[in-house]
């Protein structure tokens, strides 16, 4: 199973993450994990949120171009070592992730990895073949 | 200096004479030569014999430029085509161009407007002239070539860009004229600086520029970074290029060389001939030229025409450095271009259309730069940044291929441009000129 996550479009201007955050937050949407890439002129911020349909309609209603993005979701054990057993699994079946990131707080002492790869469904495969709990909430 | 006494000093009544006969000689050849204007001619239900007084011109029909591109390229010739010994094309690199053919006497035309031009602007015998405007199809350069051949200059024929060999060269040779874009001059000002000599230190003395929209404000820059005197010069291929007109030592508007080319000021809507002195379009028609003679071309230029005599003793009449433009053509570091062309590359790219925008502005070292900001909707966005990039580069180097010069493509959020308010809003031009 997949996640959900929400990306927004932003150019590298002063206070639009904030701007993003406080309409989230006004809403009553809790964002679970997020991630901001960011080039020389704009950035994309990446969101996992409790409500994504609702984050997607109010960010588009606000004129931000945003879409959902099927990512996966993992829990790995919140000790050392916890992620990199998880990524050399990945590693050795050759799948290669296009960016990763991890959640805003830790559950049940698991840490949540959400992470995207270029093949979503193949890599799903793979994950559950080695055993690998995907989420699709956190 | 003037190179030509006896054709830029003639009296008024004079060179209405040669202007009346030449013009006549015109309409009879193009009308029986060049079927484009018999068609034109019929269609306006007028014949050459039409043609009593300067006056009556008025009564002829105008060429456009659109016309020039449904000719393209040889449907305008009024000469064999074994007689045209040169080509060259308007400076916009993309769709069809505007062609100028030459022959033997229209070089040797286009000799003598420069080498006049060159002599307003102080050259002569034993000067050194640097070249730096392209040599190639555009006119620049082999224009300015043959009017310092004819005038007795010697010719640094480096062309455009290098600009360290640009600095060499006119250090080691010692040049004491200098042809290119005023921005590019003081673009080498600059970077002479930042090798540590100053150009106002050499032998330099004036200067011709032009190709490229300019200013008063930019010309005194130009005086204090080189230290010479700065000419204004006009001119268009499809007429001849550079040295239709040229400013004299005065500096005050520039004397167009009109026993060789009939200037008339028009409403470029109606096409009404205006009352002297007042702004309008500037129309052009070739008298003597062979390859691709014109009649009354409108030259999409904003000025008007100052009739008072000047004191350098040229009696021809002088336009006021241009006004604007009927069109929303742009000059960019010596190109031009429309926005309709960054349109067209934008709808070859999936998802990039409507919502742009150009933005143009004239860096700290004088370089004209273009911006074109794109909105990114859901159908062009990605989570990934690479995937933008990826896009950005596309257009950039689409840009790039069509109009001949580089831009530098922004991503913007969506409704952050202006909308639909007609095309003038798509272009802002915040260069100070």
């Amino acid at each position: 199973m997949t996640l959900k996550q929400i990306s927004v479009f932003l150019e590298n201007t002063k206070g639009r993450l904030a701007e993003v955050t406080d309409l989230l937050g006004r809403e009553g949407i809790n964002l679970r994990a997020l991630t901001l890439a960011d080039t020389k002129d704009f950035g994309i911020l990446r969101l996992v949120v409790d409500d994504p349909e609702k984050a997607l309609y109010l960010l588009a209603e606000a004129g931000f171009t945003a879409k959902v993005t099927e990512v996966i979701g993992i829990e790995v054990e919140d000790s050392p070592g916890g992620l990199a057993t998880v990524l050399n699994l990945l590693k050795a079946e050759e799948v290669n992730i296009e960016y990763i990131y991890s959640s805003l707080e830790t559950t049940k002492k698991k840490a949540v990895i959400i992470f995207r790869i270029e093949d979503t469904e193949e890599g799903l495969k793979i994950i559950s073949r080695k055993g690998i709990k995907t989420i699709s909430h956190f | 200096m003037v190179w030509n006494k006896n054709r830029e000093s003639l009296d008024r009544e004079e060179l209405e004479g040669i202007q009346l006969k030449s013009l006549q000689v015109l309409l009879e050849k193009i009308y029986s030569n060049v079927p484009f204007y018999r068609k034109k001619f019929e269609k306006a239900g007028v014949k050459p014999g039409d043609l009593k007084s300067l006056a009556d011109l008025g009564k002829f029909p105008f060429t456009t430029k659109d016309e020039l591109r449904d000719t393209y390229p040889f449907g305008l010739l009024a000469l064999p085509k074994e007689e045209i010994v040169e080509v060259h094309t308007s400076s916009g690199t993309t769709g069809i161009p505007v062609l100028g053919a030459y022959s033997r006497g229209d070089i040797e035309l286009w000799s003598e407007c420069m080498a006049r031009t060159l002599a307003a602007a102080g050259a002569g015998p034993g000067d050194i002239i640097q070249n730096a405007y392209g040599y190639g199809l555009f006119t620049g350069g082999l224009g300015v070539h043959y009017g310092a051949r004819k005038l007795g200059l010697c010719v640094i024929p480096i062309s455009a860009g290098n600009t360290k060999r640009q600095l060499m060269v006119m250090k080691d040779f010692a040049a004491t004229i200098l042809a290119c874009t005023p921005s590019y001059a003081l673009y080498m000002a600059e970077a002479a600086r930042e090798e540590g000599f100053d150009l106002r230190e050499l032998s330099l003395k004036s200067g011709i520029f032009g190709a490229e929209p300019w200013s008063e404000s930019m010309r005194e820059e130009i005086k204090k970074a080189l230290n010479i005197k700065a000419h204004d010069i006009y001119g268009l291929t499809e007429i001849i290029g550079p040295g239709v007109a040229c400013e004299c030592e005065n500096n005050d508007g520039l004397h167009i060389q009109e026993d060789l080319f009939y200037p008339e000021i028009v409403d470029p809507a109606t096409g009404e001939v205006l009352p002297e002195g007042k702004p309008g379009e500037l129309v052009l028609t070739t008298l003597t030229k062979e390859g691709t003679p014109l009649l009354r071309y409108k030259t999409r230029d904003i000025t008007y025409l100052m009739r008072e005599p000047c004191p350098c003793g040229r009696t021809l009449t002088r336009m006021h450095r241009l006004l604007g433009r009927t069109d929303d053509m742009i000059i960019i570091r010596g190109v031009n271009l429309f926005p309709s062309q960054i349109e067209q590359v934008l709808l070859n790219i999936e998802g990039t259309l409507p919502h742009y925008q150009i933005i143009i502005d004239r860096s700290r070292a004088w370089l004209d730069e273009l911006e074109v900001d794109v909105e990114v909707d859901s159908s062009i966005f990605s989570d990934e940044t690479k995937r933008l990039e990826e896009l950005r580069d596309l257009i950039s180097s689409e840009l790039k291929t069509t109009l001949g010069v580089q831009a530098k493509v922004r991503l913007v959020e969506p409704k952050t441009l202006a909308r639909s308010e007609g095309k003038a809003k798509r272009i802002l031009d915040k260069r100070q000129i």
